[in-house]
């Protein structure tokens, strides 16, 4: 369903976006459907960035540290002022839960597109919106809030609770004074434990005890209340997929939820909602047991960064009617019209390095190309950024570059279509995440919907090292490098000052060596693609518009389409695809046979080098040259991003040489010192 | 007859044997080629028509008339590279260990002249131990011969080395004398001598890798203009690099066909310069957006970092770019990157090429270091190249283009034939802040005097409009539109002619 905006009268004159990026953008772009004016805010690092050249009108707020300009009250308060907004959309983080903020403007009469004050302030602090929510008929997690005395009352509490349970320190924090039971006896001893932990490292030994939950999901309902008490729920997002709580792919609907159970989540969240008196989109936000037994976490009282997945399966646009909301109107529908329709996917690319350790990574985006948005009934491509190429991620702001989001029928198909979207997302110049996402969506317990919050820590314990292609996708890609650098070949025997007559012939043949194996193949160029026969006889088709020197091979191999990165390298490609990043060769055979010939290289030996971990500044350097270092001894200091590093020995050795001294500005593995 | 066919063949087959199995194996197994297989990558399969395959030597001291092997340790004689002819000469170290005689340097004269003759490169392959020692003063001969040739084809066909193994005293003089040399990481080196006379002599340990390898010459003495990991990738690339330049001085560089739009916008661009003055930027960025389908041959890339210099295409024909690097050194000039540079533009000169010249230079580099080293005339140097040269110039200023470095950075006043400029430039003797510290000397102890007064001088001359209100500059361009304004400069410049008065030679302050 979709709702009309064309003949409904501008609930606003003007709207000023408290906000930057890639949300403050999604705003403008609904709020200048509905004919709003529409009022940007920035820092000074923020100048050339796209939500200002997107807006009517923009207003410079302060220097880049978000606390000097996006979160500060009176900055913000002073650009309303100075334009006359008539309403102020705050989007996420920065101001968007601050009930100061909301009261500000309710003093100087400028409408808060966003819930009244008193919801954020009821739904702000983790216990009381616990107990309004206990209240209002929301399940929470099973638990005694109360003191307790002795150990068996702590073994009734939790047969009433029923095992597993967590017994926590009141002023409990970082695990300690935290015990799991499943049984009476740990129950027991937990309860001694975790006391005596309690009394010792917090000097305050309350105890309470709460249920379990082994393997949640995160599933949280999208609502949207009215202030003339209509409220309807949007159906759930799936957002398990998180590393470090930080959300990295969401969905919606949530492959694990019935029809039964979304109904009783959705009729709690909107009871939840009525309780507290909201108005605007709100998400509750819920845990979620292997059996369906789901508990509040808590709700959050604003637009949530993965609200597209909600818009794109209901086709309700939510700033739309935050908006409508915010200037008095009703809801134009109930919750019989809302209609789940297909599958969303949403991927968070991050400026972070998933190959460091998913270090944050600063700089320029020397080359952003997102894949091209479309929507048709098979498949919805949506690009949700606040960045153009050359544009700068900054250290001040949140890592967050896009949200590509896909649609499709049904959740294989928008799957698939994340993959290829993916593939097709062109980014250079920082680190991101871009292969750590494909590798979530190629992974089997992701296809398969089996999910749990703990997903990425378990599936890659030791930290992303990259992704293997299977064979049949490195066959592909083989026959495809094949292809390519045939057609590169062509044009290359084409230059001018040939001697005539004597031209260079372009072969047939080609050996293509990806990830350790060889693959030799006879190319056959016909109308409209080229076939090409593997050793065993099988031959795959790969079609294609590709010209010499794109760095973007969008093909069909074997039926299949095949989106591939492609760098130029010597005597081949750097491939990107699916999560790989591959150094394929493309021979002729004499070439492959005269190049089997040359030694294997090894890498240069790093093992006694001190390297620079990310771009900073050398603080201090803590030893000298000549000196025996242990294990674990603090060898130097790098700042990066304002965090100060410290750099230990991984064993013992002796220093011979340093190579960088303090205030010295390193790149990433630039050699800090040597050891013998 | 059939058997005088048969002679052939088999006298071929003999040939084409060098030194033998036992000897090949030996060098594959030093992680290296033999001549033949070295010329059969280089050039297009099936091309190479080999010349003097049956020379011997003539030598019969110390036993050498017992060992007369066909072809004497080098295989000459030309090819296609892309369909494109090339001379070539590859040293067999298989053979006598490549050394030298009087009939081996015969051969590669031969072809040299040939090349010369007929307009076509000359690629040599160096694999050798040196002089033929039982040959004495004929060996000697026989290089300054190659020596000779190697002076008269200079700035006549291009001259192309790979070194990919020994070269070691006189001989490396002959690859020093062509316009680029390719080496091999861990199986190549080249130094007038070597390690044990460097011991003997002076005490001094040091390796072969040390003293001449690979990274050696790539990195510090800047001999070489590129390092590969073995001799497959440094065959390929040197055919990549045939590929950007003419065949001889009297053509023009060669044009393939391209898949870019020269209209091609970047809107990118137009946020490369960072609002802070003094923080550097890639320089390689801009080159890579400019060129045909960020296509950027770079040479020397790993010595004198702040000024890069390399081929690209601009509509499918080459053309050389030199641009200061702001990321190193702050992209000023220095004894180093003036010879970098000035060396590029007079190749480019000699053969046609048309040259882009992206100008970020805060000036020359200051010191004692710089001084003592002769900067006055290393810096002349790349002043000099700019100056003579005649090929098409086209300049993009695009940001800091001070004091004499504006000048010697192919400047209006050097005959460049579109000057552009960013908005972003600023054009002027000095930084305003240098500036107002002289002019204001007496006003250095009030700090809000001088700052108001930098502030002036930044109005005035941090600009391009000051030099474009005297021509000096002949469009401010948007720095988006780089490409396809430079793409169209060149195009206008296609039939230009330019001579410069007869002489014998210039003098160059070498």
């Amino acid at each position: 369903m979709t709702t009309s905006r064309s003949e409904a009268a501008k609930p606003f004159r003007s709207l000023l976006v408290a906000n930057r990026g890639e949300i403050a953008c999604r705003v403008i772009r609904s709020a200048r459907a509905m004919g709003i004016e529409t009022i940007a805010v920035h820092s000074e690092a923020d100048r050339d960035a796209v939500h200002v050249a997107m807006a009517d009108r923009a207003v410079e707020i302060g220097p880049a540290p978000a606390a000097q300009s996006y979160i500060d009250i009176d900055r913000v308060m002073r650009a309303i002022e100075e334009t006359g907004a008539e309403a102020v959309h705050p989007g996420y983080g920065f101001l968007s839960e601050n009930p100061k903020f909301a009261r500000a403007l309710a003093e100087r009469g400028v409408v808060f597109v966003g819930p009244p004050a008193s919801a954020i302030d009821a739904m702000g602090d983790k216990i009381a919106s616990k107990k309004i929510a206990a209240e209002a008929g929301v399940s929470t997690v099973p638990g005694h809030m109360g003191l307790i005395e002795d150990a068996e009352e702590a073994v009734r509490i939790a047969r009433d609770i029923g095992y597993p349970v967590m017994i926590k320190a009141s002023a409990g924090g970082g695990g300690k004074g935290m015990r799991i039971a499943h049984d009476d006896d740990q129950a027991r001893e937990g309860f001694e434990a975790s006391k005596r932990e309690a009394a010792s490292s917090f000097g305050d030994d309350r105890i309470f005890i709460e249920k379990f939950v082994v393997g949640p999901r995160h599933i949280e309902i999208q609502v949207l209340a009215d202030r003339h008490g209509n409220c309807v729920y949007l159906g759930e997002r799936e957002c398990s997929i998180q590393r470090r709580n930080q959300k990295v792919v969401e969905e919606a609907p949530s492959p694990f939820l019935d029809p039964e159970t979304r109904a009783a989540m959705g009729a709690q969240a909107c009871a939840l909602a009525k309780a507290v008196g909201y108005e605007s989109a709100g998400t509750v936000e819920f845990i979620v047991d292997a059996d369906r037994n789901f508990y509040f976490l808590e709700m959050n009282t604003r637009l949530q960064v993965e609200h597209p997945v909600t818009e794109l399966i209901t086709g309700v646009d939510l700033v739309e009617q935050m908006i409508k909301v915010a200037a008095g109107e009703e809801l134009p529908f109930a919750q019989d019209d809302i209609k789940l329709n297909g599958w969303a996917i949403e991927s968070r690319l991050y400026a972070e390095d998933p190959y460091r350790g998913f270090l944050p990574s600063i700089g320029r985006l020397t080359r952003y190309r997102p894949p091209e948005e479309f929507a048709s009934d098979a498949e919805v491509v949506r690009n949700d950024t606040g960045v153009a190429e050359g544009g700068e991620i900054s250290m001040h702001y949140d890592p967050m570059i896009a949200k590509l989001c896909t649609w499709a029928p049904d959740r294989d198909r928008a799957v698939d279509a994340m993959e290829r979207a993916l593939d097709g997302f062109e980014l250079e110049g920082i680190g991101h995440n871009l292969p750590f996402l494909s590798a979530v969506m190629a992974h089997p317990k992701f296809h398969s919907g089996d999910i749990h919050t703990g997903f990425i820590a378990e599936e890659w314990p030791e930290g992303f090292s990259g992704v293997e292609l299977p064979a049949e996708a490195r066959r592909r890609i083989a026959a495809a490098c094949a292809t390519l650098q045939r057609i590169e070949e062509i044009r290359r025997a084409r230059i001018s000052g040939r001697i005539d007559n004597h031209e260079r012939r372009v072969g047939r043949a080609f050996v293509v060596q990806v990830a350790g194996e060889s693959h030799p193949v006879t190319l056959e160029a016909g109308a409209g693609g080229t076939d090409v026969t593997f050793e065993d006889g099988a031959v795959m088709r790969v079609e294609g518009d590709w010209t010499p020197g794109a760095r973007l091979a969008r093909l069909t191999v074997d039926g299949a389409e095949t989106v591939l990165k492609v760098a130029p390298r010597i005597a081949g490609y750097r491939v990107r695809h699916r999560g790989a990043d591959l150094d394929v060769r493309v021979y002729t055979p004499r070439q492959a046979e005269l190049a089997a010939l040359m030694p294997e290289k090894q890498g240069a030996d790093t093992s006694k080098l001190l390297l620079c971990p990310m771009p900073g500044v050398v603080v201090h350097i803590a030893v000298a040259e000549g000196q025996e270092v242990e294990e674990g001894q603090p060898l130097c200091t790098v700042e990066a991003m304002k965090m100060e590093n410290v750099l230990r020995a991984e064993r013992k050795a002796r220093v011979s040489k340093l190579h960088a001294a303090a205030g010295d500005s390193l790149s990433v593995d630039q050699t800090i010192m040597e050891f013998e | 007859m059939q058997e005088i066919l048969r002679e052939l063949e088999e006298r071929r087959a003999s040939a084409r044997m060098g030194g033998g199995e036992k000897r090949i194996a030996a060098q594959h197994a030093k992680g290296k080629l033999t001549a033949r297989e070295r010329i059969e990558l280089l050039l297009d399969e099936g091309s190479f028509e080999e010349y003097d395959m049956f020379v011997r030597h003539r030598c019969t001291d110390f036993g050498m008339a017992d060992s007369r092997p066909a072809g004497d340790g080098v295989v000459t004689g030309w090819g296609t590279v892309n369909g494109r002819m090339v001379y070539v000469f590859s040293q067999d170290f298989t053979v006598f260990g490549g050394s030298l005689s009087e009939t081996h340097a015969q051969k590669i004269c031969k072809i040299m002249d040939m090349a010369m003759r007929n307009g076509a490169p000359v690629v040599g392959i160096n694999d050798s131990g040196g002089a033929r020692i039982q040959e004495g003063v004929a060996s000697l001969g026989g290089y300054a011969d190659v020596f000779q040739k190697n002076v008269l084809a200079s700035g006549v066909v291009p001259q192309i080395s790979l070194v990919m193994g020994p070269c070691a005293g006189g001989a490396v003089y002959s690859p020093a004398m062509t316009d680029f040399i390719y080496m091999v990481k861990d199986s190549s080196y080249m130094f007038v001598t070597g390690p044990d006379v460097v011991k003997t002599v002076t005490g001094e340990v040091v390796t072969a890798e040390e003293l001449g390898g690979a990274l050696t010459h790539a990195r510090k003495s800047s001999v070489a203009d590129a390092a590969f990991e073995n001799d497959v990738e440094a065959l390929l690339e040197a055919r990549r690099l045939i590929d950007f330049l003419p065949l001889n001085n009297r053509e023009k560089a060669p044009v393939r066909p391209f898949f870019d739009d020269p209209a091609r916008e970047e809107p990118s661009l137009d946020s490369l310069i960072p609002a802070n003055p003094n923080q550097p930027y890639d320089m390689h960025e801009l080159v890579t957006k400019i060129a045909d389908e960020g296509d950027f041959l770079e040479m020397q890339a790993e010595f004198a970092k702040n000024i890069l210099t390399g081929f690209i295409r601009l509509e499918g024909q080459t053309v050389g770019v030199v641009a200061n690097q702001p990321m190193v050194l702050a992209g000023c000039l220095d004894i180093d990157s003036s010879r970098k540079a000035a060396r590029f533009v007079r190749f480019c000169d000699a053969f046609e090429i048309p040259i882009l010249t992206l100008v970020d230079v805060p000036g020359f580099l200051p010191g004692t270091g710089q001084e003592y080293g002769g900067v006055i005339k290393h810096g002349a140097k790349l002043l000099f190249a700019y100056g003579e040269a005649t090929v098409p110039k086209v300049t993009v200023i695009t940001r800091k283009a001070y004091g004499g470095a504006y000048d010697v950075m192919a400047s209006k006043h050097l005959r460049g034939d579109v000057n552009y400029a960013w908005p972003t430039a600023e054009i002027a003797v000095m930084g305003a802040k240098g500036a107002t510290e002289i002019l204001y000397r007496s006003e250095l102890g009030e700090p809000e005097k001088i700052a108001q007064r930098t502030k002036d001088y930044e109005d005035r001359f941090a600009n391009p409009f000051v030099a474009a209100e005297r021509g000096f500059i002949d469009e401010v361009i948007m720095p988006r539109a780089t490409r396809r304004r430079t793409a169209r400069a060149f195009a206008a410049l296609r039939n230009k002619r330019l001579e410069n008065p007869w002489r014998k030679h210039d003098n160059i302050p070498l």
